[in-house]
């Protein structure tokens, strides 16, 4: 492994800023302060951060409906994040989006997405337009073990393949496709398997293992920049919530939820760095503080944004448009 | 420079025009390289520009559109062709959901200059999955613009602004013009997306109709001229954006309105320009609006039902006889 402290450090604080952004999410969601409805990224941070931890400011991803934790590492603003939760027109996309929408084209974020399977084929077309540029810019594509049973998994997969587009398709099997178990929604057990259809590497890791997760994606985003064509990565984890902040979660039993408590990916991380003196207790615990007073001042300057006026409703739509506003 | 041509040929020069112009202008679909287009649009483009620029998709519709997403979103300007308008029914969560939302949905932040074309309309005795007209489906998406042209001129001028457009466009063609000649100016500015075209001049009633129907219309005018009745044709070129006032201004002349599409006609576009009229010209309407569409009915197969379903210009004749 040749991860530096600093590396180590920084996907630390990744993953740390991830746990806690969505932990306030539900907090805040619970107490009614955020509409609509949130799906949580938590258990499942050494997948983005691993992953994103390989890639420039000008490389992409897509993103799915649980986009918060890919936002986060790909380089998302807390503040702009949290304003985009609470409706404000300072938020990421001036309220329009919310949760499953997010985007930030400046970090190459091309939209977390409402539609299970859709990030797919857009993450091919970030791929083509790459290659087509001739940039050495890659397209990560984040899913989870649902969507790879919708048509645009095939269509996607096949369509970087036969192309050799610099697209990494990284599959987050958190085990359950909403409420289904993975072993009724699908008749193998890894995802993984069917890169072999696509003639791509089909890659099965660790996904509760920031380092594993880190080490795959190195080789697939090192493949896709060298022209060698996409990898399907699969990150084997688990959602510690619901599908979304409510869900009463009744098709998995307790004993499964608290084997997977005992994988968490933080602690696991914790432990490596202080067995191998990367860090102190001390010091983590300042990192911990830094991310607390970073999240609280996001969630005031959240609270303290002005709801976007409502003739904003009929802006954005085109280019060059202006849709008639209410008489 | 005039040139002679086909209403094909325009789109063809048109996409040549501006992909000689900008590097980023490239087009993918079925079969559109060295096959040419399953109607022959793209023809020869690929020995111009080459596989990278002229790209052959697998069979993958949502694929087809959702690169386009993908590519128009990260500075490309893609025109992706559907085989048929029909398969934009697989392709369809890739175009309302992604491509006609995104801009809304991250505040204006990303920009998504794409056309997808898509060949429209019966006749060619192609049944009930090969000869639909959608365009009510597609105009009632905030997001998208739809652009239906109806001569080898309109078709040119129009692909040109579709393609100078930053939002996608979706660009109908009816399958029936493409053989369709006409004198093209190929040294002309783009036509801007809502800018109707009044086809023909006329006082006693005005025929709104859009793409093979204008031709329609255009014979039925003829027809009711022998008999001292002077329609107006108006094609509004652009469905979204519309250009009401060019509309407005025939019905204030004419106070008789015949809609004229090729939809079916439950829920159709007709009936949205139909409640536009009635909504905002109500006083000068002397007579109901009248739509002269499809039967509703899926496109059968055998040409005497076919003929059976689909308007011609004896339907608007009678149309606009019931209104005299």
């Amino acid at each position: 492994m040749d991860l530096s402290n600093e590396k180590l450090i920084q996907m630390y604080r990744t993953m740390k800023r991830i746990r806690e952004f969505e932990t306030k999410a539900a907090e805040l969601f619970a107490e009614g302060r955020i509409p609509g409805f949130v799906h949580l990224y938590i258990g499942e941070e050494a997948v983005a951060t691993g992953v994103c931890a390989n890639l420039k400011d000008s490389d992409y991803i897509t993103s799915t409906h649980r986009g918060h934790g890919h936002i986060i590492a790909k380089g998302g603003d807390l503040k702009y994040m949290f304003a985009e939760l609470f409706g404000r027109e300072t938020g990421y996309c001036k309220g329009k989006g919310g949760s499953m929408h997010i985007a930030d084209a400046d970090r190459g974020i091309l939209g977390a997405n409402g539609i299970v399977g859709a990030g797919h084929n857009i993450a091919v077309g970030a791929g083509l337009s790459a290659k087509y540029r001739d940039t050495d810019q890659v397209c990560v594509c984040f899913f989870g073990d649902g969507s790879t049973n919708q048509g645009t998994f095939h269509e996607a997969l096949n369509m970087a393949s036969i192309w050799k587009l610099p697209v990494i398709f990284v599959c987050e099997n958190n085990l359950y496709g909403i409420s289904m178990h993975q072993s009724r929604h699908q008749a193998i057990q890894d995802v993984a398997d069917r890169a072999v259809a696509y003639n791509m590497p089909g890659v099965v890791v660790d996904g509760n293992d920031v380092l594993a997760v880190y080490e795959a994606a190195k080789e697939a985003v090192d493949r896709a920049r060298n022209g060698q064509g996409p990898t399907l990565i699969e990150c084997k984890t688990y959602r510690h919530r619901g599908h979304f902040e409510g869900d009463p979660t009744v098709y998995r039993d307790e004993e499964e939820v608290k084997e997977w408590l005992q994988k968490d990916p933080i602690p696991r991380l914790v432990e490596f760095m202080l067995d191998n003196n990367v860090v102190t207790e001390e010091e983590i615990k300042k990192i911990d503080e830094e991310i607390a007073a970073e999240i609280e001042e996001a969630i005031k300057f959240a609270e303290e944004s002005p709801f976007p006026p409502v003739e904003a409703a009929v802006e954005d739509i085109y280019t060059d448009i202006v849709e008639e506003v209410r008489s | 420079m005039m040139k002679t041509i086909t209403y094909s040929e325009a789109i063809r020069e048109g996409m040549r025009k501006r992909m000689r112009e900008n590097p980023n202008v490239f087009i993918l679909g079925e079969d559109v390289g060295e096959f040419g287009g399953c109607f022959g649009v793209t023809g020869d483009l690929v020995k111009e520009f080459g596989e990278k620029r002229v790209r052959d998709t697998p069979i993958s519709e949502g694929a087809i559109v959702g690169c386009a997403v993908g590519a128009a979103s990260t500075g490309l300007r893609p025109i992706a062709e559907l085989m048929f308008i029909d398969f934009v029914t697989v392709g369809m969560d890739q175009l309302v959901n992604q491509a006609a939302k995104m801009r809304y949905m991250f505040g204006g932040k990303i920009s998504l200059p794409m056309v997808v074309r898509m060949p429209t309309g019966a006749g060619s005795r192609a049944a009930a999955q090969h000869s639909q007209s959608l365009e009510a489906w597609l105009t009632h998406v905030p997001g998208l613009k739809v652009v239906y042209p109806s001569t080898p001129q309109d078709a040119y001028g129009l692909i040109l602004s579709a393609i100078d457009d930053d939002n996608p466009v979706v660009f109908l063609e009816h399958k029936l013009l493409y053989a369709m000649s006409g004198e093209v100016d190929l040294d002309i500015e783009p036509i801007p997306l809502g800018l109707a075209d009044v086809k023909r001049e006329g006082e006693d009633v005005t025929i709104i109709a859009t793409a093979k129907m204008v031709h329609e219309a255009l014979a039925a005018a003829e027809e009711l001229a022998k008999e001292g009745i002077e329609a107006e044709v108006v094609d509004p070129r652009s469905l979204f954006p519309l250009d009401k006032e060019t509309i407005f201004k025939s019905v204030e002349k004419t106070n008789r309105v015949v809609i004229a599409t090729e939809e079916t006609k439950r829920g159709s576009y007709a009936g949205e320009l139909a409640a536009i009229i009635a909504e905002e010209c109500f006083d000068y309407l002397d007579a109901p609006i009248t739509r002269v569409c499809c039967l509703d009915t899926p496109i059968p197969f055998s040409p005497v039902l076919e003929d059976y379903v689909v308007p011609d210009s004896k339907d608007i004749i009678d149309a606009v006889k019931k209104l005299l």
